[in-house]
């Protein structure tokens, strides 16, 4: 997983590792709503935050208990059963029925069962019915253990804007009566496909936004990569697009650090120092790009995993094996006919030596012209084509365009940069 | 060297942080009291359950103090220090400072 900081050291802080309460949160609010039923999740949320404000009132003066995660599930458990007494008196439960929850409760919180909560809570937040932007939203809030604000921080959008998705996405779980299971038969992959699509697209919101500070969009790809191992780890689940998925994330993850020089300057692929590579992680992508490999499906994921093992492996730029590239991204095409797909196999063309080729196939992207309106990257990939090819008059055209367009910073800098190269090629 | 008791009040509110909000405040005060241990500044604290009873004539308990939550002690230490100004100074590493909490630094008196 990702390499995490030390917050701090010596002493009782020892015991609790990053993120604790963030994981914790998301495992027993699945717990106890599985417990006490989806519809009752506010409930459940409720009895969570009450167990987080008495350990932290507690272990801030006098120390983390000796098994902190325990500790935590323990006394969400007693609030838990607490609040079934409670509730019967309002009749919301009958008396049999908290009879038989607080028999059962100990079930529930066994390891096993806690990863399997964990994973129907996903798949409710990940419901087809709901609108994608609303399923990412109620994810990192329920499964995540996110804030509002820090949904909003993560997603670069206004706090009140994800408060009505989740308002909406929750009013949506308890109008239909969504219940917490694992699909089964044949609504298992359609299921799994939105559960992907939401995870991939947690990743890549964390690896690829320039807009929003260092440390959050590391958690947004930690907690991805986190959801698709338990996807990765469950007995009844096919593994193979899972393993592929969380492959393709250890393999991006591993270059995240050298992606973003210490001035938050972007650092180009071939720029970047490929010792910083974390080569443990890459390892691991390897592990689950070899397990990925056991299905009989062939996802995107996996060739796009194959594509980021390509890069991984090559000791040094120019080590790369372009012609394999090239024969993924015509895989990938099919598999996926998106805009991007074909820009980035245009820019494995031009490292082939077809620069001209390349710059057509990207002008005949169906709908290039929009695209080049709404998305600095193409005007930006198609400046550096022009500057390979001394056209320096349509390079420094789209390098200016590209730089109006970004909302990056880091971006403007480099296409400044870049255009400052142009000025110094032609003298 | 005097003893001093800090009084703390206010600071994160927990019932609208995230729990990583909370866990990094938490690790804070916990860095904070492990740092004062080691320094043998340290002698006692306690955290305080927000509501509880107050005594007064006529052995009536209520339930209180029903003050605002940012006037309510959420715990104390007890310190060691030279002086005032040394105690207070101490008394700027408190974590809860820049979320608007507050330290009232006391002099344990000596007989």
């Amino acid at each position: 997983m990702l390499k995490q900081t030390d917050l701090t050291s010596g002493g009782t802080t020892e015991k609790i590792v990053d993120h604790l309460f963030r994981h914790q949160a998301g495992k027993m609010v699945a717990v106890l709503s599985r417990l006490l039923g989806l519809e009752n999740l506010p409930l459940a949320e409720d009895v969570v935050q009450e167990a987080f404000i008495k350990a932290l009132q507690t272990w801030k003066i006098n120390g983390a208990p000796e098994n902190p995660e325990a500790w935590l599930l323990q006394v969400a458990k007693n609030k838990a059963i607490d609040l079934l007494r409670r509730q019967q008196l309002h009749k919301r439960f009958t008396q049999q029925e908290v009879i038989e929850l607080t028999q059962n409760a100990d079930h529930f919180f066994h390891e096993q069962e806690i990863a399997d909560s964990q994973l129907r809570m996903i798949f409710a937040c990940c419901h087809p019915s709901l609108k994608q932007e609303d399923q990412v939203a109620l994810t990192l809030k329920i499964v995540s253990g996110f804030s509002l604000a820090e949904i909003a921080r993560a997603l670069v959008m206004n706090e009140a804007v994800v408060q009505k998705r989740i308002f909406r996405a929750k009013n949506f779980l308890r109008e239909n009566n969504v219940v917490l299971e694992i699909p089964a038969g044949a609504d298992l992959p359609g299921r799994l496909d939105s559960v992907y699509t939401v995870l991939y697209l947690l990743f890549n919101e964390g690896y690829n936004s320039l807009k929003t500070d260092e440390l959050i969009r590391r958690d947004l790809c930690g907690e991805a990569m986190r959801c698709c191992k338990l996807l990765t780890e469950h007995p009844t689940i096919k593994h193979s697009v899972a393993n592929a998925l969380l492959a393709l994330m250890c393999l991006q993850a591993a270059r995240f650090n050298s992606r973003i020089s210490v001035d938050n300057d972007i650092i180009l692929l071939q720029q970047q120092d490929r010792s910083q590579w974390d080569h443990e992680l890459i390892g691991v992508g390897y592990y689950y790009l070899n397990l990925s490999s056991g299905g009989d499906v062939i996802s995107s994921y996996h060739i796009e995993a194959a594509i980021a093992a390509e890069h991984a492996m090559a000791a040094h730029f120019e080590d790369t094996n372009w012609t394999r590239l090239l024969q993924l991204y015509d895989l990938l095409l099919e598999a996926k006919p998106a805009p991007v797909t074909q820009l980035n196999r245009a820019v494995v063309l031009a490292q082939l030596g077809n620069i001209e080729t390349a710059i057509t196939s990207i002008l005949s992207i169906h709908g290039i012209d929009q695209l080049l309106r709404s998305n600095h990257l193409y005007s930006a990939v198609l400046g550096d084509l022009y500057k390979r090819l001394s056209n320096t008059v349509k390079a420094h055209e789209y390098f200016t365009h590209a730089q109006q367009l970004t909302p990056s910073l880091a971006e403007k800098k480099l296409l400044q940069l870049r255009l400052d190269e142009l000025v110094k090629q032609n003298n | 060297m005097k003893s001093f008791m800090f009084l703390f009040r206010g600071g994160l509110d927990p019932h609208t942080a995230s729990p990583d909000e909370m866990q990094s405040n938490m690790q804070k005060w916990m860095g904070w009291v492990d740092e004062l241990k080691k320094k043998d500044i340290y002698t006692a604290g306690e955290a305080l359950m927000p509501s509880g009873k107050t005594l007064r004539k006529g052995n009536v308990s209520t339930d209180g103090p029903f003050t605002e939550s940012k006037e309510i002690v959420g715990g104390f230490f007890i310190i060691k220090a030279d002086n005032i100004d040394a105690a207070l100074k101490i008394a700027e590493s408190c974590p809860d400072l820049p979320l608007g909490g507050s330290v009232e630094v006391r002099d344990v008196m000596v007989f």
